[in-house]
């Protein structure tokens, strides 16, 4: 009789072991492994969302009190125009110097760079720098750049101590951005022939710039709130701007570089350590503003970097 | 073996010159040789596929054809291969890249439009005026069966089309800058079995005015659009001929071990 095929449609009872034990041991193991982690971030965005709400709640008020960001500050009203001013920009001629000098170096460490210990040297030493205490950076620069280089109490004195910090993060990002583009993509570069310049301008830097872009934005919003390093290197004493002036080596001339300045961040640190009566809710008032601006970079950073790709692709 | 052999595609190489000429060739990476005293002839305007094992270095050799093998450090040659009888060594590295194009394994459209894709090569090569680019344009995508497809939509990325659409643009690249040899790396087995053939249409069409050399794990691929194939095994080229005659009447039993699949 043939009853192979029966057999093979009977269930094979034999195979089968009693691991309900098991099962119940490693299912156990996944709850709490998922509880704790789901705690852990719970913390972390409760923390975020507390500080936020609390600085929002404190000087929300202040922040949105008509002519707050459009008034310089004086005796009879409170404003920060000039401190506003004063960070933005601060903040473009940190760019303008770090942005290049970055690229440069990033571009030098992934394309050009032998494989050897003086590169390997150079890389520690970038990423050293930004491990740097950002006092000690100030110290250096009011030595250095104020005294030394002669350049006084100044923007341009301040931006290069900004500087200092930036390279580093932003090296380490576009080095990252560079070296992320897929090996397929350098392989037709040089089957065509294309020297190591083409190569990198032509189909490295255009690959990686999404990237690129939000690493930038992103140092961009810690440069924004540093406070440390200015404070020996552009001043705090409040900057008094003439925005009709036209004489660019006056220190009231707004674009003027060799002119001390007083950003937000140093704002908040003068007016915290020489109270006057008062200075408290305009201390809340610019915080508030301060990480507003330092939240809206950071959306910056993911909306540029999402519609870079997307043109990446697209367009 | 069923790999059937349709004798109208296979064209005789009896006779015709020689495009790429390999005399006692070796290369070594590092301590390890790749490829040991290989002798071959590329005949000039027919299709040659390399096939063999993984690791038998049909690749190394393909990619020294365009001296890639240039960007491996450890790297050390022995022999000579002579291009339209010039010693490629002796050769400017980028000017034989303008010579010999490549296609690779996965599809590497540069990240502009399809018409900056294509116009690339010759652009570096010297000004164009529009009309001059709109022709070879037109000509390497119809050339690459593209042109229908994306005719209207020259401006998008590159990067936006199908895997296959990509391959077909990365060929109209190679072709834009006049070579004379398509090398191709298995350039369909990172693709679905419609876009593999109209890739292998392709290679047959292109290699009546140009000379392709392609490599692949495929051995139905190899004999369907080769006229000439050589088999390799672990560094060595055990077996060269008519692919037909290969196929169906192999002289070394290594050969006919591979083509059977008594090892792969």
């Amino acid at each position: 009789m043939d009853n192979r095929t029966a057999t093979a449609q009977a269930p094979a009872a034999g195979a089968r072991r009693d691991l309900s034990a098991h099962v119940k041991r490693i299912g156990r193991q996944d709850k709490i492994a998922t509880g704790i982690l789901t705690a852990i971030v719970a913390f972390v965005l409760l923390l975020l969302a507390g500080i936020i709400l609390y600085i929002l709640v404190r000087g929300g008020g202040t922040a949105l009190t008509p002519g707050f960001l459009t008034n310089p500050s004086s005796a009879e009203v409170s404003g920060i125009l000039y401190q506003l001013f004063d960070s933005f920009y601060m903040l473009i001629i940190t760019l303008l110097i770090s942005v290049p000098i970055s690229l440069g170096g990033a571009i030098f460490l992934v394309e050009y760079a032998p494989d050897n210990w003086v590169t390997s040297a150079a890389s520690t030493a970038i990423e050293t720098l930004s491990s740097l205490p950002s006092i000690v950076v100030g110290m250096f620069g009011s030595l250095f750049f104020v005294v030394v280089m002669g350049w006084g109490i100044s923007i341009i004195s301040g931006a290069v101590a900004l500087t200092m910090f930036n390279i580093p993060i932003l090296v380490r990002t576009i080095q990252q951005a560079l070296e992320d583009v897929p090996r397929s993509q350098r392989d037709a570069a040089l089957a065509m022939g294309l020297t190591r310049w083409e190569t990198t301008v032509n189909v490295l830097l255009p690959a990686a710039m999404p990237a690129i872009v939000t690493g930038i934005v992103i140092s961009a919003g810690r440069v924004f709130g540093e406070a440390a390093a200015l404070i020996f290197t552009s001043g705090s004493a409040p900057s008094r701007l003439n925005f009709a002036s036209t004489d660019l080596m006056s220190p009231t001339n707004p674009f003027n570089i060799f002119r001390p300045a007083c950003t937000l961040a140093v704002y908040i640190w003068r007016l915290t350590s020489e109270p006057t009566p008062g200075s408290a809710e305009i201390v809340w008032g610019t915080a508030t503003v301060l990480i507003v601006c330092v939240l809206l970079f950071n959306v910056l950073a993911r909306v540029l970097g999402k519609f870079l790709a997307r043109r990446l692709t697209a367009e | 073996m069923d790999t059937t052999i349709n004798e109208d595609v296979h064209r005789s190489i009896e006779g015709v010159g020689s495009m790429i000429s390999i005399r006692d060739f070796n290369l070594w990476y590092g301590d390890f040789q790749a490829l040991k005293h290989i002798s071959l002839e590329i005949p000039e305007n027919r299709a040659t596929a390399f096939i063999g094992p993984s690791g038998c270095g049909k690749s190394t050799l393909l990619r020294t054809f365009n001296r890639m093998c240039d960007f491996v450090e450890t790297v050390r040659t022995e022999g000579t291969i002579a291009f339209a009888g010039e010693d490629i060594f002796q050769m400017d590295a980028n000017a034989l890249r303008v010579y010999v194009g490549m296609v690779f394994q996965h599809p590497n459209p540069f990240p502009m439009s399809i018409r900056d894709n294509v116009l690339y090569g010759p652009r570096r090569m010297g000004r164009m005026s529009r009309a001059e680019e709109d022709e070879v344009l037109e000509r390497c995508l119809t050339r690459a069966a593209l042109w229908d497809e994306v005719k209207d939509d020259l401006g998008k990325s590159g990067l936006g089309l199908s895997g296959g659409q990509q391959q077909r643009l990365c060929i109209a690249r190679a072709l834009a800058t006049d070579p004379s040899v398509l090398l191709m790396d298995e350039p369909t087995s990172a693709l679905d079995p419609i876009s593999t053939s109209m890739i292998e249409e392709l290679m047959m069409q292109l290699s009546e005015d140009h000379t392709v050399v392609v490599v692949t794990h495929n051995m139905e691929q190899a004999a369907r659009v080769a006229d000439k194939t050589c088999f390799f095994y672990l560094g060595e080229l055990i077996e060269a001929g008519p692919t037909k005659e290969l196929f169906s009447n192999p002289k070394e039993k290594l050969t006919n071990d591979y083509l059977t699949g008594r090892f792969s």
